[in-house]
């Protein structure tokens, strides 16, 4: 199975009493695209958090590509360095300006000589059409423009998964799109992806697959078609229902 | 036709608003624009007149320049003695450093202050600064101890005066900083011994006075030491104002530090930075920005604390004057005068600081927006 880059083995995660991850067992294969969707509180964030490690899963066994994720710092830092993190609320390095928000790891984690970091930020700006603004800081920008700047910066380390949280949910509707198209972009390039967002759309025209979460466990999950179209259980019924009715 | 329209749709005129340009409208706005404001206004004014001449009759026109003792007593106190200034400002300044080599903590106190306007630029603010530092210390502390190429040797306990003030405030704040900023983090970190010694640390040094401390450190440090091996008066000092100022430091930090969003430590992790990375380029540079007001208050109720030190024999700027007043019948009963004067070097002190602490802080402020 060389081409599994995530996976999930009976993993189980608890905040205090609370229950967030039950039994989850999930395998990404290299390059698949993931929508998980579910109501607040399921555990989706959770789920993708773990994969990164800002999260800690307290039961079960975790491995991204190849490398078990336990205590052991350095494996985390190597996972680190594979994983790309978009997060609802951008957060950007306010104190830095745009370019050097995107030159900070690749300088420093990368070890990349101060040029190179900067031109290849300046080819991550261009790929998400911001190119201009690289010499500002990140509250100077549109919520939209920030989300395409933090999208940017956590391809500066050329990771081979990303991880979006709920991308869109903190932006005014009319700079969604320019987010979801630089996404869409994305998505064609083979990098495999997994995105909690409740974006349906998005979620029609690029995942490979779409799984539905509830009360920290996998409901159900299936391609964009399948799952929109035929539902299979009364849960999933009732989400969608309410997401989709306007 | 358009013309006589627009004749026709003229508004009446209205009267013209009130000025608000011109010093009369200034003082209209600013000094009277009530009643009460007025009264204060008018009190102020009675205050100053019944004051002012008094204060300009005192302390310039009757008072006396020169170092002449008998015209100072002629004075019966009745206008200010300048005099003690004149005659007293080297032991004042210097303490008891001999007086023939004063020159040598001018040299140095000039150095000093040289460094320290430089480091308040923050484009000066790179590696090399550090590197600086390290380097006028040493040369301040070869060229104050001598014993090498003429010069003669003066040991620590007889420098004293500005000098003193501003190394025991420059090197005790240059130490504690980094060690607060280091107990800050300590203080929220994961692991329980750490933080534990952090939280022990700052409580119980926030819970002793200055001054106990300072005791500690001259009288019992020695104590557990081995016979003749006692350290320098001055380093036990120097040591007794870091460890003080670096927990009240230590605490200001923190305040910043909590202030940082999750997202940021998040972000930070995410990108695969190490926590040490990630605090030095990420959180520190916000936290202590947002703190700027509370460290500058640190700093310069640290640098009128060395005043302290005199209770353990030094004579900073504040030993001295009474070094200078204390031991010479003629001019004691002059400490007014002495008082106002070392005062006013303080105040430059203390108020160049907060200026420099309003300043950087809007200049780093336009920075990020």
């Amino acid at each position: 199975m060389s081409d599994v880059i995530i996976s999930f083995a009976k993993v189980n995660k608890w905040f205090g009493q609370f229950h967030v991850l039950r039994d989850i067992d999930l395998d990404v294969a290299r390059g698949e695209r993931i929508v998980i969707c579910g109501p607040s509180g399921s555990g989706k964030s959770t789920l993708i958090r773990c994969i990164n490690r800002l999260e800690e899963h307290q039961e079960g066994h975790l491995s991204v590509d190849g490398v078990e994720l336990t205590d052991d710092v350095k494996a985390i830092e190597k996972v680190r360095r594979e994983v790309g993190m978009v997060f609802q609320q951008f957060n950007l390095f306010p104190h830095l300006t745009v370019l050097e928000n995107l030159t900070l790891a690749p300088t420093w984690v990368g070890k990349m000589p101060k040029k190179e970091a900067e031109e290849r930020a300046m080819a991550q700006l261009e790929r998400v059409r911001i190119a201009e603004q690289a010499r500002k800081y990140p509250l100077q920008l549109s919520g939209g423009q920030q989300q395409r700047v933090a999208i940017a910066r956590s391809l500066c380390l050329t990771p081979k998964i990303m991880l979006f949280d709920e991308p869109t949910s903190a932006l005014d509707p009319e700079m969604i799109k320019e987010v979801l198209d630089v996404m869409i972009d994305l998505a064609g390039q083979g990098i495999t992806m997994l995105c909690v967002t409740h974006e349906m759309g998005f979620a029609r025209s690029v995942a490979d697959r779409v799984i539905f979460m509830d009360q920290g466990q996998i409901i159900e999950q299936n391609s964009p078609t399948e799952f929109f179209a035929n539902p299979r259980s009364d849960r999933t019924r009732d989400f969608l229902s309410k997401i989709l009715s306007h | 036709m358009a013309a006589a329209n627009a004749m026709r749709s003229l508004i009446a005129a209205r009267p013209a608003p009130p000025r608000t340009a011109g010093s009369l409208s200034w003082l209209r706005r600013n000094l009277f624009a009530d009643w009460k404001n007025t009264l204060a206004t008018l009190l102020v004014v009675a205050v100053l007149v019944d004051w002012l001449p008094f204060v300009i009759e005192w302390g310039i026109v009757d008072a006396v320049l020169r170092p002449d003792n008998a015209a100072c007593r002629a004075l019966e106190h009745a206008a200010a003695c300048w005099g003690v200034i004149a005659e007293k400002y080297r032991l004042i300044l210097f303490g008891r450093f001999p007086f023939a080599e004063q020159w040598r903590p001018l040299v140095g106190m000039v150095m000093m202050v040289g460094l320290l306007a430089v480091s308040c630029l923050p484009r000066m603010w790179n590696r090399w600064l550090p590197v600086a530092w390290v380097v006028l210390f040493t040369c301040f502390f070869v060229l104050m101890r001598g014993g090498f190429a003429g010069l003669s040797f003066v040991e620590t306990a007889q420098w004293g005066g500005l000098p003193l003030t501003l190394l025991l405030s420059t090197l005790g704040l240059g130490a504690a900083f980094p060690l607060s900023i280091l107990i800050a983090l300590g203080r929220r970190s994961h692991l329980p011994a750490v933080r534990a010694f952090c939280i022990g640390y700052v409580e119980l040094i926030r819970g002793i006075p200055l001054i106990s401390v300072l005791f500690m450190a001259s009288f019992m440090f020695p104590l557990f030491m081995p016979p003749g091996k006692t350290p320098d008066v001055l380093l036990r000092v120097f040591v007794g104002i870091t460890l003080f100022a670096a927990a009240y430091l230590a605490e200001a930090i923190r305040g910043g530090l909590q202030a940082i969003p999750k997202g940021q430590f998040e972000a930070a992790d995410s990108l695969g930075l190490t926590y040490w990375q990630a605090q030095r380029k990420v959180v520190l540079p916000q936290a202590l920005r947002m703190v700027i007001p509370s460290i500058m208050n640190s700093f310069i109720s640290t640098f009128k604390d060395t005043s302290l030190v005199t209770i353990v024999s030094l004579y900073d700027l504040t030993g001295s004057l009474g070094l200078a007043l204390n031991g010479d019948a003629n001019w004691r009963q002059f400490y007014f005068e002495g008082y106002l004067f070392i005062g006013l070097i303080y105040w430059i002190g203390c108020f160049s600081m907060s200026r420099y602490s309003q300043w950087i802080e809007r200049r780093l402020a336009a920075d990020a927006v």
